[in-house]
């Protein structure tokens, strides 16, 4: 009987793989954001919201993961600059997005025509936190039927977010949801976190989301922009 | 749900290892896995067996060092095990934390022939 020292980490392959997706992302200046949320928060309402606001500034493409059908990438379809659906049912993550799934969608999408790419997570708070997927920014988004302790159950998804969006604001008259004690769980776990109120239904908030999100993706990515003159 | 995966990363790192090694059977293979880390062992035993079959990994022991979740407060810098779940600072009760223990997933050794 023999001991070996092995002290590897088992998401090694993804992390890898993850980092290999950001370089192939950089060279093509492109942006990507990892859109996460519980199934129904509002991820591909939020996608379409964006397109709209900012298709005359950015390129945009989507990557739509869902366990199964094509109905995001339906919606996104026409709106979108590309799109391509990975449906996870039959693969051994079904839960989630994982780097590999991100790396084949890659090489199916036009890169060198796209300025920011937005990646819709499979809808899920649990998993999705465990794999990077080579995004620059990680987006959560929580809606307020769903409650304000979400931060307290499915504490790493928050805590690892650049920002988190709260969506269906005008819910408000109807549900309990206390906006001051979210923020206050989200800020304990994660002080860095950008707060913005939306409504993907009416519009409200989605200006400032995305002025931030304009000011985040790198100049140099605005190649819609630069080139255009 | 995604057990399946976690598990054929733990058979390619062991076999890798154990080829590395010249080894001729894996008898065991010790994990460390932090309490946030959302793997169910159990999950993780049952497709082990069915993807060992026929390795040299077959029949081998798998054991699973629990990491508890330790919180590092922002405000007073006392690391502690939470016993409320809104995470608070047993010294100061100020609720903003840092993770610092319990997201581990790794193997630590293993045992070989």
């Amino acid at each position: 009987m023999k001991r070996i020292e092995v002290v590897q980490n088992i998401l090694e392959a993804n992390e890898s793989i993850a980092a290999q997706n950001q370089r192939l992302l950089d060279k093509h200046r492109v942006f990507a954001i990892n859109i996460m949320s519980a199934p129904g928060a509002g991820k591909t309402s939020l996608i379409l919201q964006t397109i709209a606001k900012l298709k005359d500034r950015l390129r945009i493409g989507v990557i739509e993961g869902d366990v199964a059908s094509t109905l995001d990438a339906e919606k996104v379809k026409d709106k979108a600059a590309a799109v391509i659906q990975i449906t996870t049912r039959n693969m051994s993550e079904s839960c989630s997005l994982i780097a590999n799934m991100v790396d084949y969608a890659l090489k199916s999408l036009p890169l060198e025509e796209l300025d920011l790419l937005l990646i819709e997570n499979v809808g899920n708070l649990i998993c999705p936190s465990e794999f990077a997927l080579g995004e620059h920014k990680r987006v959560v988004i929580s809606s307020l039927p769903e409650g304000d302790d979400k931060p307290f159950k499915y504490p790493m998804i928050f805590a690892d977010a650049d920002a988190v969006i709260i969506n269906k604001i005008d819910l408000l008259p109807h549900v309990d949801f206390d906006i001051l004690a979210f923020r206050r769980a989200v800020k304990g776990l994660n002080p860095k976190a950008e707060f913005f109120e939306v409504s993907c239904k009416t519009g409200v908030g989605i200006e400032a989301w995305c002025s931030w999100l304009l000011n985040e993706v790198p100049t140099s990515a605005h190649k819609t922009i630069n080139e255009g003159g | 749900m995604h057990e399946l995966g976690i598990t054929e990363n733990i058979m390619d790192i062991a076999l890798a290892k154990a080829k590395e090694a010249q080894a001729s059977k894996i008898s065991r293979i010790n994990l460390v896995v932090g309490e946030l880390s959302g793997f169910v062992s159990d999950c993780i035993e049952f497709y082990f067996e069915f993807l060992s079959k026929d390795t040299i990994a077959q029949g081998a022991k798998l054991y699973f060092e629990p990491v508890p979740l330790q919180l590092r407060c922002r405000s007073c810098s006392m690391v502690f095990h939470p016993q409320d779940t809104l995470w608070s600072c047993p010294e100061c009760q100020s609720q903003s934390v840092e993770v610092v223990g319990g997201r581990e997933l790794y193997i630590e050794s293993l045992e070989v022939e």
